[in-house]
Parts: structure tokens; C-alpha cells; sequence
């Protein structure tokens, strides 16, 4: 259920991350044959060097496998092969022979892997110039029958009701609504969106039309809960984070895990359908908030009550 | 007003705290007559319960006088005489529907945060931690009770408070472990635990019909009392447990075990004693389940398992092998209190249970610091703690 991105790893950069991971512990674990390899065995110093790139490069595995941020990573990489061959310009020179002959392979291997390593950062800073198309689902039984669930929903002013970052919907006529939602620092954002589907009890589905900050589009399902169990409310939305600074106030806007943010909505919908209101408690005065659960208030009554 | 606070791990404190208000339609305002420390409040006092902060009002044990109700309360009005159940249940959701309050769908808001710990979330609890929803607990003057017109219930007889303290949490809890053994005619039942919800286990494993009831536990003035609610008792530092039920039960072992102990069992082999608190204390399991592991192994081919006792996370050398090819049936869960209110009421007044037995001391809230931590080192034989405002 985790949010995708178009950020996925894809083949090359998987591929430099293992060769990575693959370089790194052999340097780590025979230095010596390495040194060998590269025709510098002859130097004391050359088996702490060839340690030290090997923890250099599974730093670079790391970053290009398990992070998030893959895409910086393959600039790390650039500067490491900067670093390599430098080192091993220096190895060329003061030395011939066979020792010359496999330094001077191992000075191409790492000049064809830096090539790799520039048209990978030279793509990923093109990527991260372009918008980022978001998809997000969630879902959450309700005890109540579909066609009641269905009505809550498709009367769009009801939304914020349960919809934290939503502050009004306003319905135009044709079709169209008017969405604005809170940002940061008391800001307000407002977009339009036309109803694209509509199924009595079972759909409805909208798009954001031209001009909307974030284009969305998205549709929700109502299915009736097998055995008498209520209506099952699927959400699936796409969306397009536009790129530079205003991106970054839409993503914080979104908060850092928006598919959490949608549960959480959901979670408050059920809320107010099946007992009528969002459900707080001291520690939670706002109700739902799971990107707030870390830094919620101590469980005990605000300053409001009197005294008694 | 005067509520017992959780200041840190081992720390509490009476503070004075803002009273609290009605924030929702469905509430009351409470003002609190009497209230107990639970040994699941030892938990959080230990710190091996998580999501604590700084100056959460404890306590899940509590009735009182309604002083305040919302609009949509109908059930209740200003002076009826309440006992609270434990978990904060809304009425409507599918769990509730089925009678499984302390898994109500709503009453969390904390949800997701228990679901990642968790995989499903469960229901609010009054004064048990962030994880099941951050509500302000009952060791206080007054409590905002959330979904008042579904968990209270009125007192309307002359039953003393300490006669009926104890529906809302400890009697029905030690009612649903002896229910979830399904005992037949002649069934022997061991229960793991004889403090109070080990005790009240014992008396309602006869009411339903348990043939013999073995208590167990280290502390002889626990058992004393699990006598008197007519339990054969064990002290497992004398005793080796497998061994003495299997004697007891012509080797076949009892026909089910109840776990009343939770995650901070003792053990009388000091090597495994060791072990699970030093894992423990490395935060490598949250639990120290030698007792659970001791009820398995010492449960009948095809016998019944029911764990009462609280456990917060992740426990080590969980004997799976033993429960599945016996064909152990492990049942569990938080009370569902609700159910088991009126039922339980009504044993209390026909005196078929009298919950008063296990009250040894009596203080005023001011004095709850003192009361958790003779109750935590067994101190001055000290079994249950009410408290008064």
C-alpha cells in the first residue's frame, strides 16, 4: 500500500547499485587480490586505500538500493569515480611492466563504469525536472448500507467534514465544484473538478479541470460488505506533484505520507457515518492525525474545562 | 482538579490538571467516587507498555456520579450512579455490532499507530497509553467518558461501591478467561496468576461449571485468597508446575490454563528468569512469557489456552510446536466489558461472588504514588489498591 512514484528503480541504476555492493566487499574482504588486480601489490599502502573505497562504494550500495533518494545517489557515484581515477593516475605513473599493463585495465574498467555513472546522474537530473504522477488507494468498511455511504459522498459539501486538509466544496452546477484546501502558513489553495462518472450506490469519479495546482483525478467505489458487514469504500486517486518550489509546498501540503492521510480521512468518515461525529480524545484534541501521533498532547483535559 | 499522573517510567504523581469538558454530544462528565490501580497499570509504571507521555492521567478502573451530560445522551442524567467499563466502545460499528467491544472500530484515535504495531488497531482504553487513543483516565476527580450512552452502567441498588468497582474491568476480565475455556462437566482449570483477575478467574470457573480450579502463584497471601474463592493452589517456587498437574489430573494435564499473568511473568528456574529479562531489558522481546509458555506445555492434548493477562508486542521461544500438533486452541483478547456488565451485576447481588474478598488496602488518591509502589513490590501484602478521591 505504498505510495508509487515514477522514481521506481529501474534497471541501470539497480545494476550500479549492485556492482557497487559487489566491488565493496571484495575490497573489503581480499584487498590484497584487488591490489593485485590492479597492479598496485606492490605498495604497503595500497590495501588500506582499497578498504577504504570498499566501505566508499557499499555506502554508494546503500544509498542506490534501499534509499529513497536513488536518484541522488547516482551523482555520489560520479564524484567516487572521479576520486578512483585519479587515484589510479597516479598508480599508472609510477609503474611498468605487467604491474603497468593491469593498472592500466583496471584505469578502463572504472572509466566505462564512470561513463554509466554520468548518463545516469546526467537522467536523473532531467527526471527530477518533470512533474511527479502520483497514485494513491485506501479503503475502509462502513456499517452502513451502500446507498446511504454512496449519498454522504456525492454530496461534495459533506467532504470536509471528515476531509482534514479540505476547508470547503462548493458545488457549481454541470457537474463542476470548487475545492479549496488548506495550506501551510494560513494559506489557501482552489481548484475546479468535473464529475466524470456517476453510479447511483456504486461510483463516483471526478478529474481536476486544466489550472488546478495539483491535476488530480480519482474515483471511489462502494461495494456492499459481504453477510450483512456494510458498505466496503475504495479510493483510488492519481495526482501530479508540479516540479520546483511549488511542488514543495503541495507536498507539504500533502504532508510526507499522503495514502496515510486519505486512511486517516477514511477512518474519520466512518467515524462521523456510524456514530455521527469525528471522535477525539484528550491526547488527540483534532481526532485523526496519524502524522501527529509522535507529537501529540499528554492524555489530560485541555484548559478549556471549568473549574469545578 | 487532583489526577494521578504518569511523569516517567516508575514515576507518578497527583497533579492538579485542568477539569475536563464535554467535546463531543455523546459524552459525560463523571466525577469519580472510586477507582483501583490494575496490574496492567504496572505495565505502563514499568515502562513496558509504549506510546507513554509526559503527564497522561492513569487509570481504567472507575465509577462515580454523572455531574454532566452532552445533548445525545439520553440514557444517562445528572446524579445517576456509574461504573465505566475499561474500553471506550461506540455501539455502531461492525465490532460492537458483534459484541466485541474492547475491539470497537471508532473509538481510537490513534488507529493507525496501533496498526502498524499491530496490523489491525483496537478500541480507546481510558488512561492506557497513546496506542489505544490518548484518553485521559479514571485515577482523577472527574473523567470525560466518551459514547456515555453505551458503556455506562447505572447502579441503581444499594450495592457498595466496592461491590461494584470492579465490573468495569477485573471481575468481567477474570469472567471471560474462565468463559473462554468452554468448561464441560468435570473440566480441572489452572489459572497462571492469583492476583485479582486470577482470583475472580477462579470463582467464575466454578459458576461455569469447572469440576476443580488450580491457582498459581509465588506469593502466599495471593493464594490465600484464590482459597477463598475455593481454589486448589500451587506456589511454583516449591513446586514444579508441569509435574504437580500432571499428578493432579491423573496425567492428562488440565483441560485448560488461563494466562492472568501477562508480560511480566517470573520464573522459579533462575536461567529462564534470566534470559526473558534480559532480553527484555535489551528490548529484544517487550514480553516475559514464562507463564504462557508454561500453561501450553502444561494444557491437555487438545485443551484450551485462554490468555487474560497483557502483552504489548513481541514475545521469544514461543513453544508452536507443542500447540500445533496437540491441537491447542489459544483464545484471548482484551475484556469485551459490556457484554458481561448486567450478567455479572447480577452474581454480585445474589452474592454468588462477593468482589470485595480481594480488597486489601484502602487510600485516597492523594496517596496513589505510595499505593503503586507497594502494589508493584508485593509490599505489606498488598493484593488491590481503592482509591478515593
Amino acid at each position: 500500500m505504498a505510495a508509487s512514484d515514477n522514481g521506481r528503480l529501474d534497471g541501470l541504476t539497480r545494476f550500479l547499485g549492485w556492482s557497487s555492493l559487489g566491488l565493496g566487499v571484495a575490497q573489503l574482504a581480499a584487498p590484497h587480490r584487488v591490489a593485485r588486480l590492479a597492479g598496485v601489490d606492490d605498495s604497503a599502502t595500497a590495501p588500506l586505500v582499497i578498504r577504504a573505497v570498499g566501505g566508499r562504494e557499499l555506502i554508494h550500495a546503500a544509498g542506490l538500493l534501499g534509499s529513497d533518494r536513488h536518484r541522488a545517489w547516482a551523482k555520489t557515484r560520479v564524484a567516487g569515480d572521479a576520486l578512483d581515477l585519479a587515484v589510479l593516475a597516479y598508480a599508472l605513473n609510477g609503474r611498468d611492466g605487467d604491474r603497468r599493463r593491469r593498472a592500466k585495465a583496471a584505469t578502463a574498467a572504472v572509466a566505462g563504469i564512470a561513463a554509466l555513472d554520468v548518463y545516469a546522474a546526467i537522467r536523473a537530473s532531467k527526471v527530477r525536472g518533470d512533474t511527479k504522477r502520483q497514485s494513491l488507494h485506501a479503503s475502509v468498511t462502513i456499517n452502513r448500507p451502500p446507498a446511504e455511504v454512496y449519498a454522504f459522498w456525492r454530496d461534495f459539501t459533506n467532504l470536509p467534514a471528515f476531509m482534514a486538509h479540505l476547508e470547503s466544496v462548493e458545488t457549481l452546477g454541470g457537474f463542476r465544484s470548487r475545492w479549496t484546501a488548506k495550506a501551510p502558513a494560513g494559506r489557501t489553495v482552489t481548484w475546479e473538478a468535473e464529475l466524470v462518472d456517476d453510479s447511483p450506490n456504486r461510483l463516483v469519479a471526478w478529474r481536476s479541470l486544466p489550472g488546478a495546482t495539483v491535476p488530480n483525478s480519482g474515483r471511489v467505489r462502494f461495494v456492499e460488505a459481504p453477510g450483512g458487514r456494510g458498505t466496503e469504500v475504495h479510493v483510488e486517486m492519481e495526482y501530479e506533484i508540479p516540479a520546483g518550489k511549488l511542488g514543495a509546498v503541495v507536498a507539504r501540503l500533502f504532508g510526507e505520507e499522503p495514502e496515510q492521510q486519505v486512511r486517516d480521512d477514511l477512518r474519520r468518515c466512518k467515524q462521523v457515518l456510524e456514530t455521527g461525529d469525528v471522535v477525539v480524545s484528550d491526547g488527540t484534541p483534532d481526532g485523526i492525525k496519524a502524522r501527529r501521533t509522535l507529537a501529540q498532547r499528554p492524555a489530560r483535559p485541555e484548559t478549556v474545562g471549568s473549574a469545578r | 482538579m487532583k489526577a494521578l499522573c504518569w511523569m516517567g517510567i516508575t514515576e507518578v504523581s497527583v497533579e492538579k490538571v485542568p477539569d475536563p469538558a464535554i467535546l463531543s454530544p455523546r459524552d459525560a462528565i463523571v466525577q469519580v467516587t472510586s477507582t483501583a490501580i490494575c496490574g496492567s497499570d504496572l505495565h505502563l509504571y514499568d515502562g513496558y507498555l509504549p506510546a507513554m507521555r509526559k503527564g497522561d492521567i492513569l487509570g481504567h478502573e472507575f465509577m462515580g456520579e454523572v455531574v454532566e451530560v452532552g445533548p445525545e445522551v439520553r440514557n444517562l442524567k445528572v446524579g445517576d450512579r456509574v461504573v465505566v467499563p475499561f474500553p471506550i466502545a461506540c455501539g455502531a460499528c461492525n465490532a460492537c455490532e458483534r459484541q466485541l467491544f474492547s475491539l470497537c472500530e471508532n473509538s481510537n484515535p490513534n488507529a493507525a499507530l496501533a496498526e502498524k504495531l499491530q496490523g489491525h488497531a483496537t478500541a480507546g482504553i481510558f488512561g492506557y497509553s497513546h496506542l489505544t487513543g490518548g484518553f485521559a483516565g479514571g485515577q482523577a476527580e472527574y473523567v470525560r467518558v466518551p459514547f456515555a450512552d453505551v458503556g455506562p452502567l447505572k447502579i441503581e441498588d444499594d450495592l457498595t461501591d466496592e461491590q461494584v468497582l470492579f465490573l468495569t474491568d477485573i471481575l468481567p476480565t477474570g469472567w471471560m478467561g474462565a468463559e473462554m475455556c468452554d468448561i464441560k462437566p468435570g473440566d480441572t482449570v489452572a489459572v497462571w496468576g492469583a492476583g485479582p483477575v486470577g482470583q475472580f478467574a477462579v470463582a467464575s470457573a466454578y459458576l461455569l461449571g469447572a469440576d476443580r480450579v488450580v491457582a498459581i502463584d509465588r506469593f502466599e497471601y495471593r493464594l490465600a485468597i484464590a482459597r477463598k474463592y475455593g481454589a486448589e493452589t500451587l506456589n511454583y517456587e516449591d513446586v514444579d508446575i508441569l509435574e504437580a498437574l500432571r499428578d493432579m489430573t491423573g496425567g492428562r494435564g488440565p483441560d485448560a490454563c488461563i494466562d492472568a499473568v501477562g508480560m511480566e511473568a517470573h520464573s522459579a528456574i533462575p536461567a529462564i528468569q534470566a534470559y526473558d529479562r534480559t532480553k527484555q531489558a535489551l528490548r529484544q522481546e517487550t514480553e516475559r512469557p514464562h507463564a504462557l509458555r508454561e500453561a501450553i506445555l502444561s494444557v491437555r492434548n487438545a485443551g484450551t489456552v485462554s490468555v487474560v493477562g497483557v502483552y504489548g508486542g513481541f514475545m521469544d521461544k514461543f513453544p508452536i510446536g507443542s500447540v500445533m500438533n496437540r491441537s491447542i486452541t489459544i483464545k484471548t483478547g482484551q475484556c469485551h466489558v459490556h457484554r458481561y456488565l448486567r450478567p455479572l451485576l447480577e452474581h454480585v447481588r445474589s452474592g454468588a461472588i462477593d468482589p470485595t474478598n480481594v480488597i486489601t488496602h484502602r487510600m485516597r488518591l492523594a496517596d496513589a504514588p505510595k499505593g503503586y509502589r507497594i502494589f508493584r513490590d508485593k509490599q505489606d501484602e498488598c493484593n488491590k489498591i481503592v482509591l478515593t478521591p
